[in-house]
């Protein structure tokens, strides 16, 4: 209860607000040319980038996992390899670069080069359970490549391309880093430079009320999806490796789009930034500065990662073990608040912290409240499988052996969900180490984290200043992407 | 070793009854069986024996020990039963040897001795015990499953449906083996199965279980022969129901005239044959006839579908040695006596509810 309160208090927050302002204040804060103007511009930048991840994302899994291309394994990897650099740091590399991206292109392009494995991954883990023994049969049925593809591997992928779609979305109106270094304004930048400039103005709450709206809409679709997606991932895996279908003259243009695909989305930013450490440091290496700033990033990720967890675990329990209305009311809760973009979560923790507990404002606690917030449901979908994997069988035949309650959790229970729990804390672990929005509004003074640290660097635009922090958290990120590579649908659900 | 009692128990959930007034009494040192078709209650009837639930109302006894009804109910840890799931359930991140001392006290768990005779007992090599369940077949995880809930020394031991997922090869051997074990621990045990060949061949007593009541419970000679009524009859083996009309103490049937296990009162009735009674031989002239439709041959013996003169089918098995081909003319002769019921539609009602769904 406590935790779906938790997760409910920024929409909360904004919802008071809005009935406070009146129907007339919303009408003349929200009904204005601005606004229309950042809600082209960030319809336009979602509906171009879905499109682009989803024709990218499509076309390399169906290389990686049914085409006879060379290297499969390693493709695979390194199509994973841009989840490991957090999309601010991918923008500053670019556009310290090439400074001619701050137009919508450029955002388009760097923002489809952060995102399109959000797309690639579910849908490579939808090829890989798709049952060979379906194409064989419509195949015996007379169809060829193509229809084969269109009417028995399309419908089956749909879910997956449309949650994939629907995840690209909703990180994209949360993003914030990226578009602000681009300067192509959105309802995120938006909402931050109203808040800097006139600190917590009625205009950002507002706008940040029309943000919120586009996410739930959106949240929407993929609950209904999410429902549907569970049956079709019901079945059991497949039984025979697919058999590779020979590309024949088409292998080197093949190699050839993959090859820059990946060039474009991990050599780029990597060049870039080697660039940057290596140009940059006409002064010696802040090692001081980089100790501190890493201690105080991996001590506010590990506490947020056990807080966050510890509130997981009877959440996720419940929805499995007690299912019922009640429970999974609660677990949609906490999916709900993760609907809402960070910077909306950081502005609705500082007005409420001054406002209701002033000397909370701008302390830790706050700050690993809006984590916990933001992360709760990659916490909750890992313990939500592992609680799936330990049914209460288990717990029957520990009780039949004459084991008590205590003992059977220490000695039944926590064995089998450990690794669930320790994965789900290692995803909030390594999102806190990347995150920046909510960090920036809510740190307090004097405390920098790597993501802060970089971003004030590159807000004066010492871009080779910014550069050892970037490497930093590219390091401490790796290993994410390296869980996600191997378990496509688990914790990739935010 | 003790034995188990169960007076009239009653379970629902929600508003669907479940168990309706259950009366069972199985000796000590014994094998019974609760048998049925899915949904009959008996997986629940086991579940309250073990204490995962409750019963509405009723008292269930482990020897004197009563461990439920009469206001007190002892928790599963302390009723000292064993309980073999239906797919072992063996816990997945310990070894065989952990699983299998998981019930032990803390001193006598690091005992290997203890462990490797647990394996003997159930007929497992010890060189398994450092594996890890996967890496185990369905059969030896039953085992497995079986010295798990034997290690404590339970006063009862519950089976679960253990052989239902086991291929029908494996399913015979590791059986034998559980029987056996069984056997040499002295341990009182309920086998819940819907297969009657599993109950009729395994147990020294079986129940009947039919829409959540308890309708036959005998040794599985009588069960076979004597079934109480035309239902249990076609549940526990194949048979040959014809309409009869009792004169003189014989029964007038499409296959002549039988005599009947017991005398009962003149007029139409109907009456059970098992079909290894029937016996083929060539046509004559006074034995009744039928044509054979088609042989299904196991190698060890054979069933063969007979249509009769009147349309009515009936099965014959016969030995696999001489065999009649599709479409021929036999004679058919029954050996033994026939078992009478009583006609009328109300059988028909029960028999679905007792074949019902698989």
């Amino acid at each position: 209860m406590l935790v779906a309160a938790l997760a409910l208090l920024p929409l909360g927050y904004i919802v008071g607000y809005t009935v406070d302002v009146g129907w007339s204040g919303v009408r003349e804060l929200v009904l204005r040319p601005r606004v229309g103007e950042l809600l082209w511009n960030t319809a336009r930048l979602v509906a171009g980038t879905v499109v682009c991840c989803v024709v990218l994302g499509l076309g390399a899994a169906w290389l990686v996992e049914r085409s006879a291309v060379p290297a499969r394994r390693v493709w695979h990897v390194l199509l994973v390899a841009p989840l490991a650099v957090p999309a601010f740091v991918n923008s500053y590399a670019w556009i310290s670069l090439l400074p001619g991206l701050d137009t919508y292109g450029g955002a388009l392009l760097v923002v489809t080069l952060s995102y399109f494995p959000f797309v690639y991954l579910p849908v490579s883990a939808a090829f890989r359970g798709l049952d060979p023994a379906l194409e064989e049969t419509a195949r015996g049925l007379g169809l060829g490549s193509w229809a084969v593809f269109r009417r028995v591997q399309l419908p089956q992928l749909r879910v997956a391309v449309l949650g994939g779609s629907l995840l690209v979305s909703l990180h994209l109106l949360a993003e914030f880093g990226a578009l602000q270094m681009l300067r192509f304004p959105t309802f995120t930048t938006a909402i931050y430079d109203q808040y800097r400039a006139t600190f917590n103005g009625p205009g950002a709450t507002m706008l940040a009320g029309v943000l919120v709206l586009i996410c739930l809409l959106l949240l929407l679709a993929e609950l209904r999806l999410r429902g549907r997606a569970a049956y079709a991932g019901s079945g059991r895996g497949a039984a025979r490796p697919h058999r590779a279908v020979p590309l024949g003259g088409l292998t080197v243009p093949a190699v050839l789009g993959l090859t820059l695909l990946v060039a474009l989305a991990v050599l780029v930013p990597l060049a870039s930034l080697t660039y940057w450490m290596v140009t940059g440091s006409s002064s010696a290496l802040p090692v001081g500065e980089l100790v501190a700033t890493t201690g105080t990033t991996l001590a506010l990720a590990g506490g947020a990662a056990v807080v966050t967890t510890a509130l997981a675990f009877p959440t996720g329990w419940l929805a499995v073990r007690a299912r019922g209305r009640l429970a999974t009311v609660l677990e949609r809760c906490t999916y709900l608040g993760s609907a809402v973009p960070g910077i909306v979560v950081a502005l609705a923790l500082v007005t409420l912290s001054i406002r209701a507990t002033p000397w909370l404002y701008q302390t830790v606690p706050v700050l690993v409240a809006a984590y916990t917030i933001l992360f709760l449901p990659r916490a909750i979908v890992n313990v939500r499988s592992a609680v799936e994997q330990s049914p209460r069988l288990y717990d029957d035949v520990a009780a039949a052996l004459g084991s008590s309650a205590l003992d059977r959790l220490r000695r039944v229970t926590l064995p089998l969900l450990a690794p669930g729990l320790g994965a789900g804390a290692a995803l909030v672990f390594l999102a806190v180490v990347t995150e920046l929005t909510a960090t920036l509004l809510l740190a307090p003074t004097g405390t920098t984290t790597l993501a802060t640290a970089f971003w004030s660097a590159t807000s004066g635009l010492e871009y080779g200043a910014a550069a050892p922090f970037a490497v930093l958290m590219v390091l401490l990120s790796a290993p994410a992407t390296v869980l996600l590579s191997r378990d496509a649908r688990r914790g990739l659900t935010t | 070793m003790s034995s188990l009692t169960v007076q009239d128990v009653t379970k629902s959930f929600g508003a669907t009854p479940v168990l309706t007034g259950i009366d069972l009494h199985v000796p000590s040192r014994s094998l019974t069986a609760l048998l049925g078709p899915s949904g009959c209650g008996k997986t629940t009837l086991l579940r309250l024996i073990a204490g995962f639930e409750d019963p509405d109302t009723g008292r269930i006894a482990v020897g004197d020990r009563t461990v439920t009804g009469a206001g007190r109910g002892v928790p599963a840890r302390r009723r000292g039963i064993g309980f073999v799931p239906q797919e072992g359930g063996l816990f997945p991140h310990l070894t065989v040897a952990a699983n299998v001392g998981f019930g032990l006290p803390r001193r006598e768990r690091r005992d290997r001795g203890r462990v490797r005779d647990l394996l003997a007992l159930v007929g497992l090599d010890a060189a398994l015990a450092e594996r890890h369940p996967h890496q185990l077949s369905g059969g030896q995880q039953q085992r497995v499953a079986l010295a798990r809930a034997l290690a404590p020394r339970p006063s009862l031991v519950l089976l679960d449906e253990p052989f239902s997922s086991l291929d029908a090869a494996l399913r015979e051997d590791t059986r034998q083996a559980v029987a056996e074990a069984l056997r040499a621990s002295g341990a009182t045990a309920v086998l819940v199965t819907h297969d009657q060949a599993e109950a009729l061949s395994m147990a020294d007593q079986v129940a009947v279980m039919r829409g959540g009541r308890l309708v036959q419970f005998a040794d599985p000679q009588t069960l076979y022969r004597h079934p109480l009524d035309l239902d249990i009859a076609t549940f526990v083996g194949d048979s040959v129901v014809l309409d009869a009309d009792v004169r003189g103490g014989r029964a007038h049937c499409a296959l002549g005239v039988l005599p009947l296990e017991r005398p009962g009162p003149e007029g139409a009735i109907r009456i059970l044959l098992r079909p290894e009674q029937l016996q083929l031989g060539e046509p004559t002239g006074a034995a009744p006839t039928a044509r054979v439709h088609s042989v299904d041959f196991y190698g060890h013996d054979a069933r063969v579908l007979l249509d009769l003169p009147s349309g009515l089918r009936v099965t014959a098995r016969l030995d696999g040695h001489e065999l009649p081909a599709d479409g021929a003319e036999v004679s058919i002769s029954v050996t033994g006596a026939a078992l009478a019921f009583p006609a009328g539609p109300a059988a028909e009602v029960g028999r679905r509810e007792l074949t019902g769904p698989r």
